[in-house]
């Protein structure tokens, strides 16, 4: 092998420790009693489970893990549907003002968040959505990203299969979700995963619009705990809270592997 | 459902792509375009949300240019991106650059660099708070382990934003990797062995087939994390609450702070308005700067 190669290699399985390592440190850290994870190198002395039990003890985590399910597979439906819905019409049919939309469309997109981000609040307020899961799930039933994809995908679709499906009698909504949908299905898993894993992971709008301790997400609870005064200065219940909110999309990822890194590589994305 | 065969006729044809838009329609009406109208109404207003709106005229963006804080957060994010930037493109294409050799074990360095990008900034910046301990922070350990001096990760106003970014390099990092690969991997090899021939270093293969050939993906990655990094709000906030003396409160965290700890909703969403504005001016300029180049 040559020299130029072998520092390569050395540089790569560097670079790799620098990713993995930390995350198998915050693992056994967890793990670790309290007053032993100052020195805590590379294999444990002993293992316990107690930073979890005390976690558990302090804040509703069991509550927070179903309230986030729950946001992320509602928002991730929401998306889906109502993305291809509004994307096949995008791609397929005629009528006025379509320019017009897909230019509100495109401005939506550039737009920062920054400026709909206290409106959006205030909205809230007065639906009296704040300290509800309406809050969370329904601004986040849209998504523009998704729109512009299913667009994408469904005008690869030839014409021909939706006049053929007309002819048999198909409304227009069974054409979309039975028959066209079966074709993009690389578009609803990209669509899918970017979709869960961004409301999985978002913790800004939970910190905005939800106070109460029973309607927190897994992000926003374990932030509020890290940063109030509850974990008492306790490292092992914040790191265990945090390998508990990582885990799930752990193990998605672990299993989906290729598939989160294509579809986040096709939209340039990030969660 | 519609029943006649063949086309959809009349009046039903007509309303058909609206009745289908309907939901996303409704939405993009009150969760994108009311919000905008009214964020402009809202910046010449003081208003707490209970007691009622009361006109200020122009008192909100007077305010906002002589809010010193506000530009020291805005400042502070420049800072944090003027770090941020230029780090995550050059680590993510020398790690891209290295992937994209013959090499084993590809696909298990690439899903390592990634791990940090598909988990939650929350447990990153939890993570790596404790990596950055004065005294049993890992990185401290390491370096007194090798006869080092401590670093003063996030307890001097002079390294903590220095500290956040490379924090947050390291979380993003693995997607512009996979960004830069999927460049990378357009370019000829015949272009790599034609060089080869003609006695081209390995540096000057870089310089002249490698680089013109992955700008694009450059400037693609230069705006995604621009418009990313002008979010920064969550490291900040866990990590060190603005601290120490503001030097990392970040603009984002600013807004938050203005907007729900002291409800002041009229000024906050002028700061919203205003640094949003701000975005699209930084990433416009940068296009524009990029479609002049090619």
């Amino acid at each position: 092998m040559k020299a130029s190669k072998i520092i390569m290699y050395v540089l790569l399985i560097g670079a790799t420790l620098s990713f993995l390592y930390p995350f198998y440190w915050m693992l056994l850290a967890s793990l670790t009693p309290e007053a032993q994870i100052g020195e805590l190198g590379l294999m444990p002395k002993a293992l316990t489970f107690s930073n979890y039990t005390q976690m558990a003890g302090k804040i509703p985590i069991g509550r927070a893990l179903l309230n986030s399910f729950m946001v992320a597979s509602l928002s991730t439906a929401g998306i889906l549907v109502f993305g291809a819905m509004t994307g096949y019409v995008l791609a397929k049919l005629r009528f006025p003002g379509r320019n017009l939309l897909f230019f509100v469309i495109i401005f939506t997109m550039t737009l920062p968040f920054q400026i709909t981000l206290i409106p959006n609040y205030i909205l809230m307020v007065k639906l009296q959505w704040t300290d509800t899961l309406a809050a969370l799930i329904v601004p986040a039933l849209n998504s523009t990203f998704a729109i512009l994809l299913f667009r994408q995908a469904f005008q690869s679709i030839p014409d021909d299969l939706i006049y053929a499906a007309r002819v048999d009698g198909c409304g227009e909504l069974r054409i979309i979700f039975q028959i066209l949908c079966p074709n993009i299905i690389p578009t609803i898993i990209t669509v899918g995963i970017i979709s869960f894993m961004n409301s999985w992971n978002d913790v800004l709008w939970p910190l905005i619009v939800i106070r109460d301790e029973q309607l927190m997400t897994m992000p926003q609870l374990v932030t509020l705990f890290a940063v109030g005064g509850r974990a008492e200065a306790q490292l092992g219940v914040k790191l265990a809270a945090a390998v508990l909110l990582a885990l799930p999309i752990i193990l998605a990822y672990s299993i989906f592997q290729r598939h989160f890194i294509q579809s986040m590589a096709s939209t340039g994305l990030k969660g | 459902m519609q029943k006649q065969t063949g086309k959809i006729t009349g009046i039903r044809r007509r309303l058909l792509p609206y009745l289908i838009l309907s939901p996303y329609l409704v939405h993009l009406l009150l969760f994108v375009l009311f919000p905008v109208v009214f964020s402009v109404v809202l910046t010449f207003h003081k208003w707490n949300i209970i007691a009622p709106m009361e006109y200020v005229g122009l008192d909100n963006f007077r305010r906002l240019f002589q809010d010193r804080l506000f530009w020291k957060a805005v400042l502070n994010t420049l800072q944090f991106l003027l770090v941020h930037i230029p780090l995550q493109i050059t680590m993510a294409l020398a790690l891209a650059y290295f992937l994209n050799e013959k090499i084993i074990l590809r696909s298990f360095f690439r899903a390592s660099f990634f791990l940090p990008v598909v988990i939650s900034g929350v447990v990153v910046t939890i993570l790596w708070q404790q990596l950055y301990g004065l005294e049993t922070g890992l990185l401290n350990r390491a370096l007194t382990a090798v006869g080092l001096n401590r670093v003063e990760w996030l307890s001097n106003p002079f390294i903590a934003m220095i500290s956040i970014a490379i924090m947050a390099t390291w979380k993003n990092v693995g997607l512009y990797v996979i960004l830069f690969l999927v460049g990378l991997q357009t370019v000829p090899r015949s272009y790599y062995e034609a060089a080869e021939v003609e006695g081209a270093s390995a540096w000057q293969q870089f310089r002249y087939i490698t680089l013109p050939a992955i700008n694009p993906t450059i400037f693609m990655v230069l705006i995604l994390s621009t418009i990313g990094g002008f979010s920064l709000f969550i490291e900040p906030y866990i990590m060190t609450d603005g601290g120490p003396l503001n030097s990392t409160l970040s603009a984002m965290l600013y807004i938050y702070k203005q907007a729900f700890g002291y409800y002041q909703m009229g000024y906050s969403a002028t700061l919203g308005l205003f640094f949003a504005m701000l975005i699209m001016a930084v990433v416009a300029v940068q296009k524009m700067t990029i479609e002049k180049e090619n």
